[in-house]
């Protein structure tokens, strides 16, 4: 029997991202013994990456701007695939949760008259990004955090879960994990359990996603028998960096574009003229000249099409860099050279300026950037209840990227981090609501907590199996190669069998090095999750048989109404009988996915989407 | 449609040398990569990891030099492994790579930054003023473009403690960890007290309680910052002013604030601080003796601290804001 320690909370919340900190704070307010783990330090987590803004119909530069609007954009930029009342509750909270950012320290760019100044970015009508250069996520974390400090809240720093704990009557009641700096093993038992835990990019070779990408809530929630939805629906930005190679996939910000960027192939074209679908052609300019007019004011022309929606313009690059037109490295030109000037570039776009300057020797204020789509966002994740984030086992909550529902088939540059603020706050109060309302004495299996531990330990004990890099590398050259931007249903059916092989490649790591801060068995314990959720996105992917959002197929290049009417929904229906698969999970053969029925939209919300607002 | 998966050109090699051990000792390791075009010095440790040491221990988040968590020092240089092109460095030599001095080690490259995050909980957060009733209507504060960017600057910091590190005040003095806050809470106490909505008053704090004295204004640490923070010349010398009209002359520091406002005494604004319980929760045996890899015979370069200008009060000129 292994040793570990253990702690006893009310509300833990597995992500410190802003997300996390959010639901933390409130929870911590509402009188409840709140903690946060996370797997790296303090601060550092992914959201510290997000570069161009807040999402928040404030109306501070274009009044006409409200709710109701921002509900409509974020409905039609999701293809309708999302959950209405969570697009609703986003819509209607986020203005309160920007400012009360503000009043906790956050220093926003100004308007003339002083108040938040908003930013355009792709699918919003009106300007409606809250910043601060193109360095916006720092500002979201480090307001956290502050906060979170000033409030003494408890943090475990570098702890990396490894599972969800239930009691005997499957409430989740905890979790397992280690120190990344000691090896030592931790079980935290609470009342309630948020998890907060971000992305998955880090299963894709090219992506702007941090090394906590790993997907690890998404596979805890499915492991504890939760529903996870939209898996399928994986954005891939239209611009990332492509070159040096050392470099591909990091972002550059949409922000780029929101400031008068155009995107060029190597005839020197602004082609995303000719690729402007029919649900935004009334509103997208059909000429450079009327399209320019728009930056200034948006009265005088339509908006220009490097504006549309993340999908349209990642689709449309891809297309360019096929028909040979693309740049020397396989991605097309950013050019905001010659539409501002260096001074302005530098500092509405500072980090951009750097970014390039000192990773590929690029000066922005003088030559064109290339760019190529990257693995960035996953929309979909746990099924949750929009008002409290109840997840669907009882005791388990869900907020930020981790969570399904929000964005549709695709995400709008801007929302998610005003997605963490709204659902963060949300899930801090459902959890905490829980956990004062959870009745007797927890208790936890011992046998569950001792098969985890070992599994974890297990290539230790194991000489010439495989390295876990090769393992993930494998990974993500199958992900990338076929379940990436666009899609079909043979390569589909051959991405299952390789993740398939490569759970069984995963289950025979060997290593050496001790426990202590050793990044092989780090990896080593991220792996299950990676697999699984590679597993999701391949079976919801290879089921939606058409093209919306952020799923698109080749063999089924259209939108099929019927398809628009149901999630894809993967779920181990017992996991406890479950095959075991690596480091002792459910084994992504358990996985099913099959359709359910979006939530259906009440006719006075309905009415919002068609009107011409 | 299958993703082509690009690979690089390689072309001739790098050496690395990369120290690996933990509290109780350790030595340089060299390791030999085949060099390739474009890379940091994070890349080609990540690719020492995928082969030969599955076990070097590197912390690292975003490779993008947004995060500050790949802080150590390069040739002697406290620098970001994530931010430091090879193509820097001096061709055809070996690579040293070391953990950053100032904090004790955990294994390899990977140190216990937690003093700075002790350090953060004794700063008094941000004690915003009331709207007026114009702001009330408006729904926000209202602020000018040119009072935040004082603040923006600092709040710019990624928190890699590249200063922390490289300042002698703790780098040579591990005793004054104590009583030291160092230049990213100078930083952070210069953001608030510039804050055009902050009404706390840290000026007796900072001197008695962070040692702002202690700081002899060498700029080692504005020579290392990757966010390139002016620290020395636009928050620790406007501090010190500040902290010296405190002492003589109230009516002087009431003179330069940014905004009229109330602001309340040291002893009040250290009661605001956060005193009860860890906000962060240390694993057991983090915090280890502090190492001191490069006074162990490796042979690591040092990095010296431009010789120290002994100015404990900045030149009266300068008006601080
Ligand atoms: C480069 C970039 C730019 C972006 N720009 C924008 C933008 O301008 N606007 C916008 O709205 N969105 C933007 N996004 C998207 C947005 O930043 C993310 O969706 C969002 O930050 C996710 O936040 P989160 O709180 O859900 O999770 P994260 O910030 O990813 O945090 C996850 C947390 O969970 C912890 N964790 C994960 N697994 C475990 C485990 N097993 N054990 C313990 N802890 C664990 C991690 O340590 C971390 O603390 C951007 C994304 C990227 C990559
Ligand atoms: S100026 Fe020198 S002494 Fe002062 S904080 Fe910076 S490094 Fe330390
Ligand atoms: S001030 Fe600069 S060097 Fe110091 S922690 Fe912040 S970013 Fe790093
Ligand atoms: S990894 Fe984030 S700064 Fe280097």
């Amino acid at each position: 029997m292994t040793e570990y320690e253990s702690h006893d909370f009310d509300v833990i919340i597995i992500g410190a991202g802003g997300a996390g900190l959010r639901a933390a704070v409130e929870a911590q307010a509402m009188g409840l013994r709140t903690a946060v783990v996370c797997k790296s330090l303090l601060g550092k987590a992914h959201t510290v990456m997000a570069e161009g803004g807040i999402a928040a119909a404030m109306g501070n530069v274009y009044p006409e701007d409200n709710w109701k609007v921002h509900f409509r954009d974020t409905m039609r930029g999701g293809k309708l695939l999302n959950n209405w009342r969570m697009a609703q509750l986003h819509a209607q909270e986020a203005p309160e949760r920007v400012r009360e950012l503000e009043a906790w320290g956050a220093l926003f760019d100004r308007t003339e008259d002083g108040l938040i100044l908003q930013r355009d970015f792709g699918g919003h009508r009106y300007a409606r990004l809250a910043h601060v250069g193109d360095r916006t996520g720092l500002e979201l974390i480090r307001t956290m955090q502050q906060k979170a400090v000033a409030d003494g809240l408890e943090v475990f720093m570098e702890l990396k879960v490894l599972r969800l704990l239930h009691d005997v009557d499957g409430t989740v009641s905890g979790l397992v994990g280690y120190w990344r700096p000691t090896g030592g093993f931790v079980v935290l038992k609470a009342k309630s359990v948020v998890l907060a835990t971000g992305s998955v990019g880090k299963s894709w070779m090219y992506t702007s996603n941090s090394w906590e990408s790993t997907g690890d809530g998404h596979a805890m929630a499915l492991w504890a028998g939760a529903d996870l939805i939209d898996m399928e629906c994986v954005q891939f930005h239209p611009t990332g960096m492509v070159w040096p190679l050392s470099v591909r996939g990091i972002l550059v910000t949409e922000g780029v574009r929101g400031d008068g960027g155009v995107l060029r192939n190597s005839d020197g074209e602004r082609f995303m003229f000719d690729y402007v679908p029919d649900m935004f052609r009334d509103e997208t300019a059909d000429s450079e000249d009327e399209a320019d007019k728009w930056y200034d004011d948006h009265t005088a022309g339509r908006r220009p099409p490097e504006l549309l929606p993340r999908d349209e313009v990642a689709r449309s690059i891809n297309s360019e860099v096929k028909a040979g037109r693309g740049s020397p490295h396989g991605g097309v030109f950013l050019d905001i050279a010659t539409r501002r000037t260096a001074e302005d570039i530098r500092r509405r776009l500072p980090s951009m300026y750097h970014q390039f300057k000192e990773l590929a020797g690029v000066d922005i204020t003088a030559e064109a950037m290339e760019v190529g789509p990257t693995c960035h966002y996953i929309m979909g994740g746990v099924r949750v209840d929009a008002d409290t984030t109840a997840a669907t086992v009882p005791g388990l909550f869900a907020a930020g990227e981790v969570a399904g529902g929000m964005h549709g088939a695709n995400r709008l540059g801007g929302n998610s981090l005003s997605d963490l603020l709204v659902f963060g706050r949300r899930a801090g109060i459902g959890a905490a609501e829980f956990a004062e309302g959870r009745q007797g004495e927890i208790s936890l299996d011992e046998g569950q907590i001792q098969e985890v531990i070992d599994a974890a330990v297990a290539p230790f004990e194991r000489e010439g199996g495989e390295n876990p890099y090769d393992v993930h590398q494998s990974l993500q050259e199958t992900m990338q190669s076929l379940v990436g931007i666009i899609r079909n249903g043979s390569e589909l059916e051959d991405a299952l069998v390789k993740i398939e092989e490569l759970e069984d490649r995963a289950a025979n790591i060997s290593l050496a090095g001790g426990t202590k801060y050793n990044p092989g068995w780090n990896l080593t314990t991220d792996l299950p999750a990676m697999l699984t959720v590679s597993k999701c996105t391949a079976m919801g992917a290879l089921n939606r048989k058409e093209s919306r959002g952020g799923q698109t197929r080749d063999d089924y290049p259209m939108a099929d109404p019927e398809m628009g009417k149901v999630n894809f929904v993967e779920r181990i229906s017992d996991p406890s009988a479950a095959a075991r698969g690596v480091g002792g999970t459910p084994s992504v053969r358990s996985i099913t996915s099959q359709p359910e029925p979006v939530p259906v939209l009440p006719d006075e919300l309905r009415a919002l989407l068609e009107e011409a607002l | 449609m299958a993703e082509e998966i690009i690979h690089s050109d390689q072309s001739g090699e790098v050496t690395m040398r990369v120290w690996r051990g933990d509290e109780d000792g350790g030595e340089f390791v060299e390791y030999v990569m085949p060099a390739q075009e474009g890379e940091v010095v994070l890349d080609v440790i990540h690719r020492v990891q995928a082969s030969e040491a599955p076990d070097l221990a590197c912390r690292w988040n975003c490779k993008a030099g947004k995060c500050g968590s790949c802080s150590a020092e390069i040739n002697g240089r406290p620098s970001l492994l994530c931010m430091t092109r090879m193509d820097t460095l001096p061709f055809g030599e070996t690579v040293t790579v070391a953990p950053m001095r100032a904090f004790p080690i955990i294994r390899d490259l990977v140190t216990d930054v937690s003093y700075n995050y002790e350090v953060a909980k004794r700063i008094p957060p941000l004690s915003p003023r009331d709207k007026t009733q114009d702001e009330v209507d408006a729904g926000g504060y209202r602020m000018a473009q040119i009072d935040v960017e004082r603040s923006q600057e600092f709040r710019k910091c990624i928190e890699c403690f590249l200063c922390q590190d490289v300042c002698h005040v703790v780098r040579d003095h591990e005793e004054n960890k104590t009583a030291y806050a160092g230049p990213r809470f100078f930083i952070r106490s210069a953001e608030l007290e510039m804050h055009p909505l902050d009404t706390n008053d840290r000026r007796q704090l900072l001197q008695e309680e962070q040692g702002l004295g202690k700081c002899n204004i060498t700029k080692c640490c504005t020579e290392v910052c990757p966010e390139h923070i002016k620290i020395t010349d636009n928050a620790i010398i406007p501090l010190k002013e500040r902290v010296v009209d405190a002492k003589y002359d109230p009516v002087a520091w009431l003179g330069r604030k940014i905004r009229d406002r109330t602001k309340r005494t040291a002893a009040e604004a250290a009661a605001e601080a956060p005193s009860s319980g860890p906000a962060a929760v240390l694993p057991p045996g983090g915090v280890v003796a502090i190492p001191q890899p490069e006074g162990n015979g490796t042979g690591i370069p040092v990095y010296t601290a431009a010789p120290a200008a002994a100015v404990d009060v900045p030149p009266a000129d300068d008006d601080g804001s």
